[in-house]
C-alpha cells in the first residue's frame, strides 16, 4: 500500500522555471511545415511535367471526369439546394426587418453565385473526392501497385496524378454551376412558399444590372480549388507509408488539408477577383 | 565457388562482359543500404549474366527484396553502384529508367495486381502502354496465351479480388512476362502456393529458360524450388553475400551459416 504521507513529504515542490526544451516544439512544427511545402512543391512540379509529356492518358481522364463530376453531382446539388433554402429563410427575415424585401432576389443570386455556391462546392468535393483519391492512391501505394506501375515503365505521375488533378480542375467549375442552379431554384422555391413570385421575375430581378465580372470569376476560381484538392489528395495518397493505418491517415489528411487550403485560397481569390475584376 | 564476387567494369562503361565471356546483365558492386539506423545491405557484390538463373536466399530481413528493388530502380543505394544492361541506374529519372524497365519483368511478393482492372487487363496493361501499335486482336491473343501458360486462361474476366493468393501470383507472373523481358526479377514466386502450384511455377520458369535467353533473379525461401530452377545460389546474411555458387558448392561449404541454413531448409 502507498504511504501517502511519505510521498507528500518527499515530493519536490513544483517549479515554475522555463523549460528550454519547449522552444524546440514550434521549431519542429515550422520545420515540418516547410518540409511539407517543399515536398508538395516538388510533387506538383513532377505532376506538371508529366502533364505536358506524352502519351496522355485520355481513358483514365474520362474515368476520372466521371468519378469527380458525375459521382459528385448529387451531393453538390443537395448541398447547393440546402444553401439556397437556408439563405432564402435568413435573407427574408433580415430584409423584412429593414424593409428591403424587393432586394430579396438579388441577395439570393449574389450570395449563391458569388460565394456560397463556389465555396460549398469546393468543400463538398474536397470531402468526397479528396478522401476518395487519398484512400485509393494510398491503398495502391501500400499494396505496391504504384511500384508495379513504375516497374512497368509507366509513370505514376502521368497515369494516376495528372488525370485526377485535371479532372478536379475541369469539373469543379461545372459542379459549381450545378450547385448555383440548385441553390437559386431552391431559394426561389422557399421564397415562393412565403410570398408567391414567378421564377422568371425572380431571375430577372436577381440578375438585373449584373455584369459577367460578377459571376464568371467566382465560378472559375473553383478551378483553383480543384487543383488544390487534386494535388493534395494525390500527394497524400502517393506518399503514404504503413498499411491500413497509412491508408486511413492519407484519407483524413487529404480531406483536412484540402478543405483548409480551399478556404485559405478562397480568402485570397476573393480579394484578387475584387481587384482584377471589379463589378 | 566464388565468395562475395566483385563485378568487373567501371561506372558509366556500357554493357560489360563478365569474366567467363558472357554478357553481364546485372552488376551490383559494393552496395550499402540502410533504413534509419538499420543497415540492410552491407557492401553486396554480385553479377548475373544473360541466360543465367540466380536464386537469392537468406533469412527474413536480410535484404533480399531490397536488393531486387535496387536492381529495378525502385530504391537507390546509399553507396555503391547498380548497373543493369551496362547502365548505372542511380540517379536516373523515371523517363530515363523507362527504356531499361521495359526490358525487365518484376513479380512482386504479394502480386501487386491493379485492383481496378480485370485479370486480362492487368496482363495487357504493359502492352497497352508500350506496344500501342499492336493490333487489339494480337494483344488479346498474346494475353490469352500467357494466361494459358500460367493456367489462368479461364479467369481473364475476373477481378483480382476474386482470386486466391496463388492465382494472383500466376497473373503477376504473366504480367511480368508480357513484354518478353530479358531480365526477370521474381520476389518469392512460390511463397504461399500449394506444392503443385509451386511446382507449376518452377516448371514455367524452366520452360522460359529454355525458350528465351533470359536472366532470372529469384528471391526465395524455398530451397527445393531454388535447387530446381537456379544455376547459382547466393546466400545473404546480415547484408552480406555469404556464398555464391551452385547447390553442390553450397552443400560442400564449410561455412557454419551455410551448413545451418541448409540443415533447416
Amino acid at each position: 500500500m502507498i504511504d501517502r504521507g511519505v510521498i507528500a513529504s518527499d515530493a519536490e515542490p513544483l517549479r515554475s522555471e522555463w523549460n528550454p526544451a519547449l522552444l524546440a516544439i514550434p521549431g519542429r512544427l515550422v520545420t515540418t511545415l516547410l518540409e511539407w511545402f517543399g515536398d508538395i512543391g516538388e510533387f506538383s512540379w513532377k505532376v506538371a511535367r508529366a502533364g505536358v509529356s506524352r502519351p496522355f492518358e485520355w481513358r483514365e481522364l474520362v474515368r476520372q471526369l466521371d468519378e469527380v463530376g458525375s459521382m459528385s453531382f448529387p451531393l453538390v446539388a443537395l448541398a447547393g439546394s440546402a444553401i439556397g433554402v437556408v439563405l432564402a429563410m435568413e435573407a427574408r427575415s433580415s430584409l423584412t426587418r429593414f424593409g428591403a424585401t424587393s432586394l430579396f432576389p438579388s441577395a439570393i443570386v449574389y450570395s449563391v453565385v458569388q460565394e456560397m455556391g463556389p465555396i460549398i462546392t469546393g468543400l463538398v468535393v474536397s470531402g468526397r473526392v479528396g478522401a476518395g483519391i487519398g484512400a485509393e492512391l494510398a491503398s495502391m501505394k501500400v499494396s505496391e501497385q504504384i511500384d508495379a506501375l513504375e516497374v512497368s515503365a509507366v509513370s505514376p505521375y502521368r497515369f494516376l496524378a495528372v488525370p485526377r488533378v485535371l479532372a478536379c480542375i475541369l469539373m469543379l467549375p461545372l459542379l459549381t454551376v450545378g450547385a448555383d442552379a440548385c441553390g437559386l431554384i431552391m431559394g426561389w422555391f422557399a421564397q415562393s412558399l412565403a410570398e408567391p413570385l414567378s421564377f422568371q421575375r425572380f431571375i430577372e430581378s436577381g440578375f438585373k444590372g449584373a455584369t459577367l465580372n460578377a459571376f464568371l470569376p467566382p465560378t472559375f476560381k473553383t478551378a483553383v480549388f480543384g487543383m488544390i484538392v487534386g494535388l493534395i489528395a494525390c500527394f497524400q495518397g502517393m506518399t503514404t507509408t504503413g498499411g491500413a493505418e497509412g491508408v486511413g491517415r492519407a484519407a483524413t489528411k487529404s480531406v483536412v488539408l484540402a478543405s483548409l487550403f480551399v478556404i485559405l485560397a478562397d480568402v485570397i481569390l476573393v480579394k484578387f477577383i475584387m481587384v482584377v475584376f471589379p463589378t | 565457388m566464388s565468395t562475395n564476387e566483385t563485378a568487373s567494369g567501371e561506372t558509366g562503361v556500357p554493357s560489360s562482359v563478365a569474366r567467363n565471356g558472357t554478357e553481364a546483365i546485372v552488376e551490383v558492386e559494393g552496395v550499402y543500404k540502410s533504413f534509419g539506423p538499420q543497415r540492410v545491405l552491407n557492401g553486396v557484390n554480385l553479377t548475373v549474366n544473360r541466360g543465367e538463373t540466380m536464386a537469392v536466399l537468406g533469412r527474413s530481413g536480410t535484404g533480399k527484396s531490397v536488393l531486387l528493388r535496387l536492381i529495378v530502380g525502385l530504391q537507390e543505394p546509399d553507396s555503391g553502384s547498380v548497373r543493369v544492361f551496362g547502365q548505372a541506374i542511380a540517379g536516373m529519372t523515371l523517363d530515363q529508367l523507362a527504356p531499361l524497365r521495359t526490358r525487365m519483368g518484376f513479380m512482386f511478393q504479394h502480386a501487386a495486381l491493379y485492383d481496378s482492372l480485370s485479370v486480362a487487363r492487368n496482363v495487357a496493361f504493359p502492352l497497352e502502354h508500350h506496344r500501342s501499335d499492336m493490333a487489339r486482336s494480337e494483344r488479346d491473343d498474346r494475353v490469352q496465351q500467357l494466361l494459358a501458360e500460367v493456367s489462368m486462361e479461364k479467369h481473364g474476366s475476373k477481378m483480382p479480388a476474386d482470386l486466391s493468393g496463388g492465382m494472383q501470383k500466376r497473373v503477376a507472373l504473366a504480367r511480368a512476362l508480357i513484354l518478353e523481358p530479358e531480365l526477370l526479377l521474381l520476389d518469392e514466386p512460390t511463397a504461399g502456393l500449394d506444392p503443385i502450384g509451386s511446382a507449376e511455377i518452377d516448371e514455367l520458369i524452366l520452360s522460359l529458360q529454355k525458350g528465351h535467353h533470359m536472366a532470372f533473379i529469384v528471391v526465395t525461401h524455398d530451397m527445393y524450388s531454388a535447387r530446381t530452377i537456379a544455376d547459382r545460389l547466393t546466400l545473404l546474411d546480415k547484408g552480406n553475400v555469404v556464398i555464391d555458387g551452385s547447390f553442390e558448392e553450397l552443400k560442400n561449404s564449410d561455412i557454419e551459416f551455410v551448413k545451418e541454413f541448409l540443415k533447416h531448409s
